[in-house]
């Protein structure tokens, strides 16, 4: 990474944060679905970049949300969790090309990139939901919620993505 | 030792995950109990601070609505004062009643959680206002929750909407009570459970604190019964519909019992001794 991607990646850090902590943890539709767009940070980290460091990143990513939403350690294990789990992830929705490092995520086809988001939010929201209510006997609330947010959470990284695109 | 060596640094990432997941999973675990110094809070100075500039930016709106609330309860406070004016010329002074028993501090609601099954709120009331764990926190439409989280400057409060809250109640026609407990389903509607089944109930009845605990005094109003079932165990379990809005609060009241600490002492002695 050059110097000019660090300064992306930190600006980009504390920006979702501050978006998600001050406006998407209060848009509560239908009583409990929020998007959670901050996992962009993760989806988008550089496909060449330290994956310890992103591990990492993750891992305070999340707790810096978790600070605001009074949650424990909910948000930071399920963002650890993904981005452990990133590379099998963009292997199994990229195939080879992702060996290659010939991908970029804007160029890909279209399906391969939606695997790859959803994917990455549905792990996220089943571990964030089971932790946050920790009890199974709420087994149909989590997946409920995991499925309502996740859909929201999809839909509105998909569309940021596409909006920040750069058409070079 | 070259082996182990080679072994952490070919799973390097590995076990950078499982230690970062442990200890996320400890701060979950540590959150889901009560009465706990909590690392992640948002009772901290960074997360109070921007919740706080925050609330300050929106302060304007809604203003309207919190001027009708205050004017109603000035209104309330007024003519109650009204009927104490009339006994005052009456009663004697004793000197129990010097000490007042009950005293309030008001504070803001800064950040409101409603969505979540263990919901919070952060107030901009601290230990330096005289915020304890374990005060009662109410609005003048009744009661809102109790005081988990103390820091210098801010409070969070574990609201009614949160499945670890269970608060005594009883009825307002009889002395009938049962505990005030959660099942996540609507925001404005909580559950009274373990009614004594010989109970009168009527759909419309008003629910009110009862005055056995320390948190808070007696005959403060919750909500009006909506439905109510007899359980497995012989008892009434009853749906309450909340007084309060829960997703809108701005203005609450913090209730400190003066007498708190010489009943538990009290309690406590009793137990010893048994």
């Amino acid at each position: 990474m050059n110097n000019s991607a660090i300064l992306t990646n930190i600006l980009r850090f504390i920006a979702l944060v501050l978006l998600q902590v001050l406006l998407l943890n209060h848009i509560n539709f239908l009583g409990y679905v929020n998007p959670y767009l901050y996992l962009l940070f993760i989806i988008s980290f550089p496909l060449d970049g330290n994956r310890s460091l992103l591990i990492f990143l993750s891992f305070l990513l999340g707790l810096s949300v978790d600070f605001f939403a009074d949650s424990g350690g909910v948000h930071a294990a399920a963002s650890v969790f993904i981005a452990y789990l990133r590379s099998p992830i963009l292997k199994f929705s990229f195939g080879v090309s992702y060996e290659y490092n010939m991908i970029k995520i804007n160029k890909a086809p279209l399906i391969e990139r939606l695997t790859y988001i959803s994917l990455m939010v549905l792990l996220h929201h089943l571990i964030l939901f089971t932790l946050e209510v920790f009890s199974l006997s709420h087994t149909l609330l989590i997946l409920k919620s995991t499925l309502f947010s996740g859909i929201f959470s999809i839909l509105l990284i998909f569309c940021t993505l596409l909006l920040f695109s750069r058409k070079t | 030792m070259q082996q182990i060596l080679f072994f952490f640094i070919r799973n390097k990432n590995f076990l950078l995950f499982s230690v970062l997941f442990l200890i996320a999973f400890a701060l979950t675990i540590q959150s889901n109990s009560y009465h706990t110094t909590r690392y992640t809070s948002s009772a901290n100075f960074l997360s109070g601070t921007v919740y706080n500039i925050k609330s300050n930016a929106l302060n304007y709106i809604g203003l309207q609505n919190e001027n009708t609330k205050l004017l109603n309860e000035n209104l309330h406070l007024r003519r109650e004062l009204e009927v104490f004016k009339s006994y005052a010329g009456f009663t004697k002074k004793d000197s129990n009643d010097l000490a007042v028993k009950y005293d309030f501090i008001t504070a803001i609601v800064i950040n409101n959680s409603y969505s979540k099954t263990k919901n919070l709120l952060t107030i901009k009331k601290g230990l330096k206002d005289g915020v304890k764990i374990d005060m009662g926190v109410i609005t003048s439409n009744g009661v809102v929750g109790i005081i988990n989280n103390v820091s210098e400057n801010y409070a969070t409060v574990q609201s009614l909407l949160n499945t670890k809250s269970q608060i005594n109640a009883r009825l307002k026609n009889s002395n009938h009570f049962g505990s005030l407990k959660w099942n996540t389903k609507a925001t404005n509607i909580v559950q009274l459970i373990d009614v004594n089944r010989m109970a009168p109930l009527k759909v419309g009845d008003t629910i009110i604190t009862d005055g056995k605990s320390t948190i808070f005094p007696e005959g403060l109003p919750i909500g009006t019964i909506k439905t109510y079932e007899l359980g497995e165990n012989d008892n009434y379990n009853i749906d309450i519909q909340l007084f309060n809005d829960m997703t809108s609060l701005k203005y609450v009241y913090l209730i400190t019992n003066n007498h708190a600490r010489e009943i538990k002492e009290l309690e406590k002695e009793g137990e010893d001794e048994q």
